[in-house]
């Protein structure tokens, strides 16, 4: 394990301190109807999330899923216009056009997230083709669930990424279940496995609510990207606490108590914060980066309310870069 | 000027396009081997060795046969700084990356509040009337133009081939480019320097007052076709090639059917829902009044395309079949029974 700055550090556990603290009160949101539509969180993935953006630069590229929100808030971007952006309002990261399952901030290499499971990932493919055709030393990684890893496109994708070396990296999130049906009642073998047959490296990271395993395993990806050599196929292990989607009750127990229990006892903050104590963070400056986060979010909150849903006017906006082609 | 076939001069502009702007790149199946004669030289297949040799492996990239990963890969580099042209070879195969363009290419500028700049051509060709069957014969334009946020062009001659497909490749704008083979080896003078033809603006192929014709693809030639034969019993016909399906040139249509008050429009797609349809609707809609006579469609029947050259031949507008349609708006007899296609 590389030895990491302070700062560094302390920035991972903030980042997943800003996803949970943003995830819990979107999840409150939704449920008095302050949020239209659902929201999708990222709540038991932050580690995942956050070991996986902050291993890219602030250049690189990413594209994600309809688990939505972690992903530009583990890349940097700021919460404000993010959270607008769930509630409808024209200071929104889209404008208000997107919503929670189309976040997306082009200023931090966000590429967007998609509602369409696996179809955001041949969009992290082409930004790593343009890396590569205009040598500029970027690289890519498409967030997608253990879900998407049986869509055709993501072979595809990988096939292309292989064949053409490019500067790659399939981040799978393998939170075990896709929406009620569990992963290995529809996935024949291990997803990690897969990249064996593309000629590529593919790694499973067991200790997926680990920040550190988790950046030390992407991290080394992008390395071998950035460096010429090609993709990497990572599956990181993990667990959402919440439902699918926030407001959904199912009637089956598809997830069983233990389960539950057990990945609780190893919640990706609470470990981080184990690790932190022991390499000399005090309490205090800890509670500290907790309230910062939750403070964080309350701003966040008040920008979205201060701020005007979009004119009407604005509806035709943004479909073509010329106004004249709209109809 | 010089003479240029319609598949030529999509090289010439390709190849023009290549030498103007470095974030060109050209992706596809086969198009390093130049299978198709775009990815050439200036005239033909074999002219002055291929786009391989000038432009190097690194912007000219063969693909597996993967569609949705290739259409989704070339709008992704599009939204990061390259301006991909990309050869999906028959129109039947857009049908395999459906959800990237319907999904991702057309939506993702709108739904990430205008972040995103979409520059990338998708060129297919429309194999119709060569005997292909029906998992190659498609005109698929209608159902993307059922899809905001795409530009589709549908060039009917050589010049519009190569100055429509300039000005798509520096559109910011995705853009659909539906090529006819039927028209693949059509000639004609070319200028050889670099033009542009504007997308969402409207050729006159032919002008007259007594009728007017919209006519796209390769039905243009076979609607100019039907309006030399009519001349000659005094009927005076207008033919309009809209060129650009979306934008649609709303005002030159509407000008040329306020003019002529008939409507005959032609198009080898579908009826239900092509873009004859949506011609109609916009005239019936706009200047309902002055229009002196039902409007007519010439189309291809609702059904698949047969592959026996007896039964696939009578699917599509021909001359025969346009010029029985504008003797009905002028109310002139017919001179044999209409073909079902009309």
């Amino acid at each position: 394990m590389a030895e990491l700055a302070r700062d560094t550090l302390r920035e991972m556990q903030l980042r997943m301190l800003r996803i949970r603290a943003f995830d819990e009160r979107a999840s409150k949101m939704v449920k008095r109807g302050h949020i239209p539509g659902t929201v999708h969180t990222s709540i038991g993935q932050e580690a995942q999330v956050v070991g996986a953006t902050m291993a890219l630069g602030t250049g690189d590229y990413m594209s994600g899923n309809h688990r939505s929100h972690g992903h530009p808030i583990g890349k940097g971007s700021p919460l404000g216009p993010l959270m607008a952006e769930l509630v409808g309002k024209a200071t929104g990261v889209c404008k208000g056009k997107g919503g929670s399952l189309h976040l997306a901030d082009f200023a931090v290499g966000s590429l967007g997230e998609s509602g369409i499971v696996g179809s955001s990932i041949p969009i992290a493919n082409g930004a790593a083709l343009s890396s590569k055709v205009l040598n500029n030393g970027k690289v890519a990684l498409a967030f997608f669930g253990d879900g998407a890893a049986n869509q055709g496109v993501l072979y595809e994708s990988m096939n292309m990424a292989g064949v053409w070396d490019l500067p790659m990296i399939f981040l799978c999130e393998n939170n075990q279940y896709a929406l009620s049906t569990p992963a290995h009642t529809v996935t024949s073998g291990n997803i990690f496995e897969r990249a064996a047959g593309f000629g590529m490296p593919g790694i499973r990271v067991e200790a997926g609510q680990d920040v550190l395993a988790v950046y030390d395993a992407v991290s080394e990806a992008v390395a071998r990207a950035r460096a010429g050599d090609g993709p990497t196929l990572v599956e990181v292990m993990t667990y959402r606490y919440n439902e699918h989607s926030e407001g959904l009750k199912l009637g089956t127990d598809y997830r069983n108590a233990d389960e539950r229990e057990a990945w609780l006892k190893k919640d990706p903050i609470v470990l981080f914060r184990q690790y932190l104590a022991s390499q000399g963070f005090s309490e205090e400056e800890l509670d500290g980066l907790q309230a910062t986060a939750l403070a964080e979010v309350d701003a966040a909150v008040a920008f979205s309310d201060a701020s005007p849903y979009p004119d009407l006017s604005v509806a035709f906006d943004d479909l073509y870069t010329d106004k004249e082609s709209a109809a | 000027m010089t003479v240029m076939s319609y598949l030529g001069a999509i090289g010439a502009a390709q190849r023009e396009a290549m030498d103007a702007d470095e974030r060109v790149i050209i992706i596809g199946e086969d198009v390093e081997a130049n299978v198709y004669g775009t990815t050439g030289g200036g005239k033909s297949r074999s002219d002055k060795g291929d786009f391989l040799q000038r432009y190097g492996k690194n912007r000219i990239r063969n693909t597996p046969i993967s569609e949705e990963g290739i259409v989704g890969a070339a709008a992704g580099a599009a939204m990061t700084g390259l301006r991909p042209i990309v050869d999906l070879s028959y129109s039947s195969f857009l049908y395999m990356a459906m959800d990237q363009f319907v999904n991702q290419v057309a939506k993702n500028r709108y739904m990430f509040g205008g972040q995103a700049s979409m520059p990338v051509v998708f060129r297919s060709a429309m194999f119709y009337g060569l005997n292909t069957g029906a998992h190659h014969s498609d005109r698929p334009y209608p159902m993307f133009m059922n899809v905001p946020g795409l530009k589709i062009i549908a060039p009917a001659t050589p010049a519009d081939a190569k100055g429509l497909l300039r000005s798509a490749v520096d559109s910011d704008d995705p853009v659909l480019s539906f090529e006819a083979c039927l028209l693949w080896s059509t000639k004609e003078d070319v200028d050889e320097n670099e033009f542009w033809v504007p997308l969402g603006v409207a050729r006159t192929a032919r002008e007259g007052t007594d009728v007017t014709v919209v006519a796209i693809s390769s039905s243009v030639p076979e609607a100019v076709a039907a309006a030399e034969e009519l001349a000659k019993e005094g009927v005076s016909v207008e033919v309009i090639d809209p060129r650009t399906l979306v934008p649609l040139d709303r005002n030159a249509i509407l000008r040329s059917v306020a003019k002529t008050g008939r409507l005959v429009v032609a198009e080898p797609a579908h009826r239900t829902c092509g873009a004859a349809a949506e011609i109609s609707a916009l005239v019936a809609e706009e200047i309902f009044d002055s229009l002196k006579a039902p409007i007519i469609r010439v189309t291809a029947p609702d059904m698949q395309i047969p592959f026996s050259p007896s039964l696939e031949k009578q699917m599509y507008p021909t001359r025969a079949t346009i010029a029985a349609a504008i003797r009905r708006v002028v109310d002139l007899p017919a001179l044999q029974p209409v073909a079902a296609a009309v």
